[in-house]
């Protein structure tokens, strides 16, 4: 029995300050470790004490086992939690750390190892007898084999990094004709995530649901199960929105798929918190549900708050208690309600889901009943290029499923994220979607769907008019410092014509023009794109303004940046660029410019000056985020330059090639 | 906000005696709403400039109208106290504004003095009015050392006219470097033609902007030039903006469009780090406890009804707050300290015809009031000096004249506000225009004359009886009655509110219930120049 009193978080974000919640909870001393590019970050501001392990790049920081061992030693941490992704199920890792005689809060580095490897994963479930997609996942790794073995199989079939998870590195191959070129990119994604191109292939199964089970083991031996999660929503192989329990499970699935998970737990002697992934079918002739083993995932989820919330267990207390070589809390689990959880992300949904990032400035979500946040960012945090770009984690318990997802999408609309474009709407579309309340989930559920949960565009009315009243009156509290500050603002003896606020939306420009009424300050005539309103304005706080439009009283937070107003009114974010009032003669983007739609780093530059290109040849990729873009040619034509060259790090809206 | 003087004894809140349901208080307004319309009537005529026909011309040409150039060129959400807007209205030979737009209004945070001619009215050419009132503007500026922003686009003197300009026009370049001498600069943006005697607008200038392809600054166009020497030339050449600005040295700054001449007009006002002279102590500013609305229902429309200019003061002043002085003594001239948008003022108001008393109160007021640079309201509503053999031999004259001592020779900022009559010598002795306050505007209610119509109609019946009996001849009743009414007309008629404002012997007509924002803003702009009270006055006759 060891006893825990300082413990270092070898993560970073959200997960980062959840496992410290606990860690405060149990009286425990949190060590942070973090990036140059994380020095602000709450998750370090927050923590006791926090050691500097590196650069950005997380291949010299985050995934630096020697420093972080090394920064746990220096700070007399007992304990190491990796949390997800990064090094929690990286075998050496676990192992580095308890050779230095410290404890790792997860399971053996012999148990990742063999977990880790999915074809050993495989063979060792298939001998306790629990179902698997049929596939391949052979030793020999040379493409003709690779292509052989997806034949077999059948097409469609999928293709996964055998080291990986949450979704790197897997490819959906359709025809045989597309493997080659499919397992080149696949082994390149892997080889850059998990340093390990091998690659398995699985039977692809269509509109499948994605269901996991929560088990944790103590070092008594005992395992138990903490019922189902639902991670059928994804995109590009990323949960997006997952619940608990799941929709499409009766009981006595529901007890066979778990019990399956517990055979599992069982054959591997699985000790701490994993999740048993499976692949669940569409219900068969029989209206039986079938399952197959995907995997074991030997580390804490993104979307362990669900089960949390439905259980009353912290899975962070167990886990650490687990360490110290405790065992489980509790005797028969109970679940009760129903927990959906939302994954913000940095991206834009309408642009592929492009990582996006920024300044955060303002972030606020204010507490409401059974809404759980778990933030990594608050307001002022810089959202980077260097990590993943989930922001935070919003879970909505409720008494059941219908009022879990009420509140969580409550929640989504009230919440304030301005700065940065978020998935925030898109979220809401599908949370709102009646396949999704009816509970008819599958993996493909946003592909399918796309043309109906494209969110409707915002009601620029409402925002306009509360951009231009808070306008105001951030201009009225300035001149209330001035020399007359009683004076109304815009007093005319001869009314002439009304102040006017010119935006860009898009590509339109919408005027709103704007009378006080000095006579009863605090009202005002506001005309938006032709129609005249009454508006009052009734308080004004800096960012919250409560404004009555036609008898109507309502609130938005408003903040500006620059010319740029963010608007968050009646649930609905609005980016507003207000036009300069004297516009400059600036030097605009050259025609046939081919500009870097994000920041990042150029992996290949496919030509040179001088050559003829057709429209659509790819001229650059970019990699950011951890993802691959490519530039392509706007229009056929000659290259008149090329400012970028290999392993260049470009910003944003960087001009990469010139086409003529 | 700010923080009151160490436990200063507040002034009493004045109490409100006026019974809105009255029949005088429902019959006022109505009379006043409807002179606000005829005003409003008069005002949207000086907006459309030289109407829709000359103004569409202009803006396809891409240029901005002259209120546009002064909104754009005001901070947003500033005020703008525009002066003399009816200057000309129904005048022979003047438009209504005269060609030229003026005022008051905040640039770069600083309080300016806006003028811009009207070019859509026969090319923005100088009348004798526009003349009359540019100097107005002018004046305004020195007086109360104040930035101005000219936005040149003039044709110059109207050639028909000159020989009501061409003299007297000249003391507008002499200004222009006579408050350049006193610090006092100008900023002169040219957006079109500036030519002749009008190129000395910018050449007398500290800042000149000239925008390129648009202004056109010599002192004889190619016509001219040709006639006078042959040469040939071309207005970019002899006096483009990019000449001017690359060549001449005439332009500071060359704009490449109007928006742009305008920002680089605020960012010059924006380096000037103007600093106002006059600083009042900071204090709470409370809005007066009584609707301003009452206004129009207790200012007169009859000028023989009198009123308490109390119910004024206690609609206009912070918190309603009066401190009245010698409340007792000269009741005629209510006179008494308060605060208006938290600068200290001096109020001296009429309630009722001028008698010694109350003209040696108003002048002792007036001292005090220089003692402490306290600046002064008038609030004028006379029909003059009180007449009679008792009031001569009381010495009417030497206390009438005391206080035109004491008008004309303090130094502290006045402001002066028609709420009703102004006849005779009280026009004078409660600052009115000749003695040159900062600001002076109207009610629609006010009426200006020597003396009135009717009684000015009875003084020539008098006078014409005493003629025929000295002459021993029968008086022509008919002819004589003709006269009168011929006399009390053109008396009414030149009496009246807009036949002044049309004169420019004030700044503006104003709705009554703005009163309190216009003399804040009067004040405010006051406060640019030191506001130091007069040690020395003329000799008092005792």
């Amino acid at each position: 029995m060891t006893t825990i009193t300082k413990l270092l978080i070898a993560n970073r974000g959200e997960i980062a300050r959840r496992i410290a919640r606990t860690c405060r909870s149990l009286g425990i001393e949190v060590v942070a470790v973090y990036s140059d590019a994380d020095r602000d970050a709450p998750f370090v501001s927050e923590a006791d004490e926090a050691v500097r392990i590196g650069p950005a790049p997380s291949s010299e920081s985050y995934l630096r086992i020697d420093a972080i061992v090394d920064a746990a030693k220096r700070t007399g941490a007992q304990a190491i939690h990796p949390g997800y992704g990064f090094l929690a199920e990286n075998a050496a890792f676990a192992r580095a750390v308890t050779e230095a005689g410290l404890v790792f809060v997860g399971p053996s580095a012999e148990c990742i190892d063999a977990m880790g490897s999915k074809k050993e994963a495989k063979a060792r479930v298939q001998a306790a007898g629990v179902p698997v997609v049929p596939g391949y996942d052979g030793a020999s790794q040379d493409p003709a084999t690779l292509a052989e073995e997806a034949a077999r199989i059948g097409f469609p079939v999928l293709l996964k990094a055998s080291a990986g998870g949450g979704g790197k590195g897997m490819k959906r191959v359709d025809r045989a004709e597309d493997v080659p070129a499919a397992i080149e990119s696949a082994k390149r994604e892997a080889k850059n995530a998990f340093g390990d191109d091998t690659l398995l292939i699985e039977k692809y199964i269509d509109r499948p649901r994605h269901i996991e089970v929560q088990i944790l083991g103590d070092s008594t031996g005992r395992v138990a199960h903490l019922f189902e999660r639902e991670c059928s929503i994804q995109r590009r192989h990323q949960k997006v929105l997952e619940e608990a329990p799941s929709p499409a499970l009766d009981e006595a699935v529901r007890s066979e798929i778990c019990e399956a998970a517990l055979e599992v737990a069982r054959a591997i002697g699985y000790v701490n918190a994993g999740t048993v992934e499976f692949i669940a079918g569409q219900p068969d002739a029989a209206g039986k549900l079938p399952f197959y083993f995907l995997e074991v995932n030997t580390r804490l989820q993104v979307e362990h708050p669900v089960t949390e919330e439905i259980t009353g267990v912290d899975l962070v207390r167990e886990q650490i208690r687990i360490a110290e070589g405790h065992p489980l809390s509790f005797d028969t689990p109970v679940r009760r309600g129903a927990a959906v959880e939302a994954r913000l992300y940095a991206e834009d949904p309408d642009d592929g889901y492009l990582p996006q990032s920024g300044d955060l400035i303002r972030w606020v979500l204010s507490p409401s009943e059974g809404v759980r946040v778990d933030a990594g960012v608050e307001s002022g945090s810089h959202v980077g290029i260097h990590y993943d770009p989930m922001l935070a984690k919003i879970i909505a318990f409720g008494a059941d499923r219908e009022e879990a997802r009420r509140r969580l999408c409550s929640a989504l609309r009230r919440l304030c994220a301005f700065g940065v474009r978020t998935n925030r709407a898109h979220l809401l579309r599908v949370l709102e979607h009646p396949s999704y309340i009816a509970g008819d989930l599958h993996t493909h559920f946003l592909t399918e769907h796309a043309s109906t949960l494209v969110p409707a565009p915002p009601d620029l009315e409402r925002a306009l008019i509360a951009a231009t009243l808070a306008g105001h009156e951030r201009r009225a509290e300035i001149a209330r410092g001035g020399p007359l500050p009683a004076v109304p603002s815009g007093f005319r003896n001869n009314a002439w014509a009304r102040q006017e606020v010119r935006y860009a939306v898009g590509d339109e420009e919408l005027v709103v023009r704007y009378a006080h009424q000095h006579r009863t300050p605090g009202h005002f005539r506001i005309e938006v794109d032709g129609t005249d309103h009454d508006a009052e304005v009734r308080s004004f706080d800096g960012d919250e303004i409560r404004f009555v439009v036609d008898g109507l009283t309502q609130r938005a937070s408003v903040v500006v940046v620059g010319r740029t107003h963010h608007v968050l009114v009646g649930g609905e974010h609005s980016v507003l660029v207000e036009a300069p009032r004297y516009p400059s003669l600036e030097v605009e983007t050259p025609a046939g410019a081919c500009v870097a739609p994000m920041p990042g780093k150029v992996v290949t530059v496919d030509v040179e000056v001088g050559a003829e290109v057709t429209e659509g040849q790819r001229l650059v990729v970019m990699e950011a985020m951890k993802m691959e873009h490519t530039v392509l040619a706007p229009t056929a034509g000659t290259v008149q330059a090329v400012h970028v060259s290999v392993g260049d790090q470009v910003d944003a809206a960087q001009v990469l090639v010139v086409v003529e | 906000m700010g923080t009151e003087h160490v436990d200063a004894q507040p002034y009493p809140v004045l109490p409100s005696r006026f019974d809105p349901r009255s029949e005088g208080f429902s019959k006022n307004r109505a009379a006043a709403l409807e002179a606000l319309a005829e005003i409003q009537a008069g005002l949207e005529k000086a907006n459309a400039g030289g109407g829709p026909k000359y103004t569409e011309r202009h803006l396809k040409r891409g240029k901005l109208l002259p209120r546009q150039r002064i909104e754009a060129l005001l901070d947003r959400d500033s005020p703008f106290l525009e002066v003399g807007a009816l200057a000309g209205h129904g005048m022979s030979g003047e438009t209504t504004g005269c060609a030229v737009v003026g005022g008051v209004g905040r640039i770069s945070g600083v309080e300016c003095v806006l003028v811009a001619s009207e070019a859509t009215i026969k090319g923005g050419a100088i009348t004798p009015m526009s003349m009359v009132k540019s100097a107005r503007l002018a004046e305004i500026a020195d007086q109360n050392r104040m930035v101005a922003v000219s936005c040149i686009e003039s044709a110059g003197a109207d050639l028909p006219n000159q020989d009501k300009i061409f003299v007297h026009g000249g003391a507008g370049f002499r200004d222009l470097t006579r408050r350049s001498e006193k610090r006092i600069p100008t900023v002169c943006l040219v957006f079109g033609s500036s030519t002749a005697g009008g190129a000395y607008l910018p050449g007398m200038s500290d800042y000149v902007v000239m925008v390129r392809e648009q202004a056109q600054v010599y002192l004889a166009g190619p016509p001219l030039v040709k006639m006078a020497t042959g040469e040939e030339t071309d207005h970019e050449s002899l006096g483009g903006a990019e000449m001017h600005a690359s060549i001449s040295g005439v332009s500071d700054y060359l704009a490449e469009d109007e928006l742009d001449a305008i920002r680089i007009g605020r960012e010059i006002v924006a380096h000037l780090d103007w600093r106002k002279h006059g600083q009042p102590l900071p204090r709470r500013i409370d809005a007066p406890k009584h609707d301003a609305e009452d206004l129009l229902g207790i200012a007169s429309m009859d000028i023989r009804v009198p009123y308490d200019p109390r119910e004024v003061i206690a609609r206009i002043v912070d918190g309603s707050r009066f401190s009245e002085f010698k409340p007792q003594y000269g009741r005629t001239l209510v006179c008494g300290w308060a605060h208006l948008h938290g600068f200290p003022v001096g109020i001296l108001a009429n309630h009722g015809t001028l008698f010694s008393e109350s003209a040696n109160k108003g002048a002792q007021f007036i001292q005090l009031c220089n003692q402490q640079h306290i600046p002064l309201l008038f609030l004028q509503n006379t029909t003059g000096f009180m007449v009679g053999q008792k009031y001569e031999q009381e010495g009417i004259i030497k206390n009438g004249a005391k206080l035109i001592n004491a008008v004309s020779n303090s130094t502290v900022p006045a402001i002066t506000i028609m709420t009703g009559a102004s006849y005779g010598a009280g026009n004078y002795a409660m600052m009115g225009r000749s003695y040159q306050p900062r600001f002076l505007f109207t009610w629609p209610n006010h009426r200006i004359a020597v003396m009135g119509g009717k009684q000015l109609a009875g003084v020539l019946d008098i006078i014409q009886r005493g003629a025929a009996r000295k002459r021993g001849i029968e008086v022509d009743e008919q002819k004589l009655a003709v006269m009168k009414a011929m006399t009390e007309q053109a008396i009414e008629k030149q009496s009246h509110a807009l036949y002044a404002t049309a004169r420019l012997w004030d700044d503006g007509i104003i709705d009554p219930r703005d009163t309190r924002t216009v003399i804040g803003l009067c004040l405010s702009a006051a406060y640019n120049a030191p506001v130091e009270g007069s040690t020395s006055w003329g000799v008092f006759r005792h």
